[in-house]
């Protein structure tokens, strides 16, 4: 849940404060601090909008870009969905972040016995491309863009994407994706993994490869730190996984034969925020800087934009709690705050009913109202990177960059980050860490309010979205409707077409979108690929 | 206790839910307490974790379900262990378990319930009273 370890004195005075990276904060911090850490402005801050890109992606930061607020949303059939995603823009949302069901993300059609239960459930079920017809209906795909939180099967969905942008006449040129299709969290994270590591790996580099073609405003992938630190990592350490993987994709493009220059620009980072505010704003300080450094000293990336770390800081679901859950209502408010003083480009909030189940409409909108009160009423849009210069901020924005690389020296240590997640080195690591968290909260080492400390009285009932049954029914007519009407001798065609290329080294994209706009369903083109390549086996970590 | 025998505990995560922060969380626990852990890993068919545990020759099934659908996963998992006869095995289930479904999940003859944030030695203890019994 992420807070720091306070070590107090008999009257309660602090003594010493660890964060969670392991960095001890001073009472107090003064100019000798950075002269300390060898902090130098132009080389460490630069001003906002230059490398490094330590203040700000943009010269005038909010000012001319007010932040892009993009809550998760996505339950029961494509139609609720749709519902859900108008009410959301209509109320000033200005992204969409698409949420399916266990059984899309894991590449099973809803009538597969695999999705009993499940239908609907934790996020929209998908079939094909009909459902997305339904999904997207009325919404304007050239203005709205849509991330897309999906990763074993990411290129069928931005290929899914692409069909019906295309359907309602929206050149691919116009559109703008940014499916999450980064497996290798999955793999120490979030569990929605399918494939094996490499030909996983490899599907990625082919969204990449076809991205830079034929998606110019698509971002092929959404490097996730979040899930990471959600399974219990420390946000050093999630940067630096963040950063392993990123680079593990880098490399498997680049050995096709393309720079780095061409097509790192389009990367997005997925960042997390819960515990320690300073801590969290030194972290997203430290990224944007390291990574513009590292894109430039590893891939000899110079375009100054292909340089930026541009991506969500959102809200981290592991900061909430069951316990006294309106208490998540103002944490939620401080991660916000936590975003908008580390100059987040795009944010989302785990809205205060989270620890129990996907969001109703109410705590939904809640979020979002959360962001507006903070950039059009408290005044975080009226200067760029407010904390910069602060003896504190600084000093600490530096030493989380030395703990971030000495995380990546670790890993580089293994082999890199495939070899790492292959032998269950970086899985084994995170455990243990959400082990000896949950250890010290046990403890009363950590204080988590209403969880360990002042846990008298409020633990009120609040109201949960419901999920309804009858959805997956409706879901599952429609499906077999579909198999029934489309041309099932094209769709075979395309399946075989898909599983050609997939055997080869062929770009599987291409196939991808012919096989969605005849209708073959997620599971068919899912399941060509569990013949070709398998599945994934989990190392043991136990 | 009525053997030396280290006290056997099968993990599972059913379904499709690949949260699986807290399994582990009470693996490293179970492990701390001198118990023996097998995990299965994620994705586990209902089915399959029985088969697992018989192999295994458990005396403890532990599911942990975060993803809501903790009662269809239950009753199947029930339906099974009664055909199986592993009556003599203690069926434990953590994760997201809402306090409204608790009564519903004790009713299909579940042992114990362990919603996220139980603390460690409330699982380890009732295990220990439990198990072989």
């Amino acid at each position: 849940m992420g807070v720091a370890t306070y070590i107090k004195d008999e009257k309660d005075a602090i003594k010493e404060v660890i964060l969670q990276s392991g960095i001890k904060v001073k009472p107090v911090y003064t100019a000798e601090d950075l002269e300390r850490v060898g902090f130098d402005y132009s080389k460490d801050l630069g001003d906002p909008g230059e490398f490094p890109f330590t203040r700000s992606l943009y010269p005038l930061g909010y000012r001319s870009r007010n932040w892009t607020t993009r809550q998760y949303t996505g339950f029961g059939t494509p139609e609720q969905t749709n519902e859900r995603f108008k009410l959301m823009i209509s109320h000033g949302q200005t992204g969409l972040n698409v949420a399916f069901d266990l059984p899309t993300q894991m590449g099973y059609d809803s009538d597969d016995p695999m999705a009993e239960g499940e239908v609907g459930r934790v996020g929209m079920a998908v079939d094909s491309l009909k459902d997305f017809e339904i999904a997207f209906k009325d919404i304007a795909l050239d203005r709205i863009g849509s991330g897309l939180t999906i990763n074993a099967v990411a290129s069928v969905m931005l290929a899914m994407y692409q069909s019906v942008a295309e359907k309602f006449g929206y050149s691919k040129e116009s559109i703008s994706a940014t499916p999450q299709n980064d497996i290798l969290k999955e793999m120490v994270g979030r569990g929605a993994w399918i494939y094996p590591v490499e030909p996983a790996v490899r599907l990625v580099g082919d969204a990449i490869e076809y991205a830079m073609k034929e998606l110019p405003r698509c971002n092929p992938v959404s490097v996730c730190g979040y899930h990471i630190r959600e399974s219990g990592c420390t946000p050093a350490q999630e940067i630096s996984y963040a950063f392993m993987i990123a680079f593990a994709y880098i490399d498997n493009v680049v050995a096709r034969g393309y720079k780095a220059e061409d097509f790192v620009g389009r990367f997005s980072f997925n960042l997390n925020i819960y515990g320690n505010l300073w801590e969290n704003v030194a972290k997203f300080r430290a990224a944007r800087k390291l990574w513009a450094k590292l894109l430039r000293e590893r891939y000899g990336v110079q375009k100054k934009k292909a340089l930026f770390l541009r991506g969500i800081f959102g809200g981290g679901g592991s900061g909430l709690t069951k316990q006294q859950p309106e208490n998540n209502i103002v944490r939620g408010a401080y991660y916000a705050l936590t975003a908008a003083l580390s100059g987040a480009q795009t944010t989302a909030l785990c809205s205060f009913d989270e620890a129990y189940t996907i969001p109703t409409e109410r705590a939904a909108l809640l979020s979002l109202r959360t962001f507006q009160i903070l950039m059009d009423e408290i005044g975080l849009r009226d200067t760029v990177d407010p904390l910069g210069g602060s003896y504190f901020i600084e000093t600490l924005t530096k030493e989380m960059e030395e703990k971030i690389l000495e995380e990546m020296e670790k890993v580089e240590k293994v082999g890199g980050m495939i070899q790492a997640v292959s032998s269950g080195y970086v899985q084994a690591e995170v455990a243990r860490q959400a082990y000896e968290y949950e250890k010290k909260l046990q403890e009363g080492k950590v204080t988590k309010v209403g969880v360990n400390k002042y846990t008298e009285g409020v633990d009120m009932e609040v109201e949960l979205h419901e999920y309804n049954e009858e959805w997956a029914e409706q879901q599952i007519k429609r499906l077999k409707e579909l198999r029934r009407t489309r041309d099932n001798k094209a769709v075979n065609e395309c399946l075989k077409a898909l599983e050609k290329a997939a055997r080869s080294e062929e770009n599987v994209m291409p196939y991808l979108v012919d096989c969605c706009k005849c209708y073959a369903t997620v599971g068919e083109m899912a399941n060509v690929f569990r013949d070709v390549f398998g599945e994934h086996v989990e190392p043991n970590i136990f | 206790m009525t053997s030396e025998r280290k006290i056997r505990v099968l993990l599972a995560k059913p379904g499709l839910d690949g949260h699986d922060r807290g399994a582990k969380v009470v693996a490293h626990a179970l492990k701390e307490a001198g118990m023996e852990v097998i995990y299965t890993g994620l994705h586990q068919t209902v089915p399959s974790i029985v088969k697992q545990a018989i192999q295994e020759d458990v005396d403890v099934i532990g599911l942990s379900i975060m993803s809501g659908a903790h009662i269809p996963i239950c009753r199947k998992l029930m339906e099974l262990v009664k055909k199986e006869k592993l009556d003599q095995t203690l069926i434990l289930v953590g994760g997201v378990i809402p306090s409204k479904d608790i009564p519903v999940v004790k009713k299909m003859g579940i042992d114990g319930i362990f919603p996220g944030g139980t603390r460690f030695e409330v699982i380890t203890d009732f295990i220990k009273e439990n198990a072989r019994k």
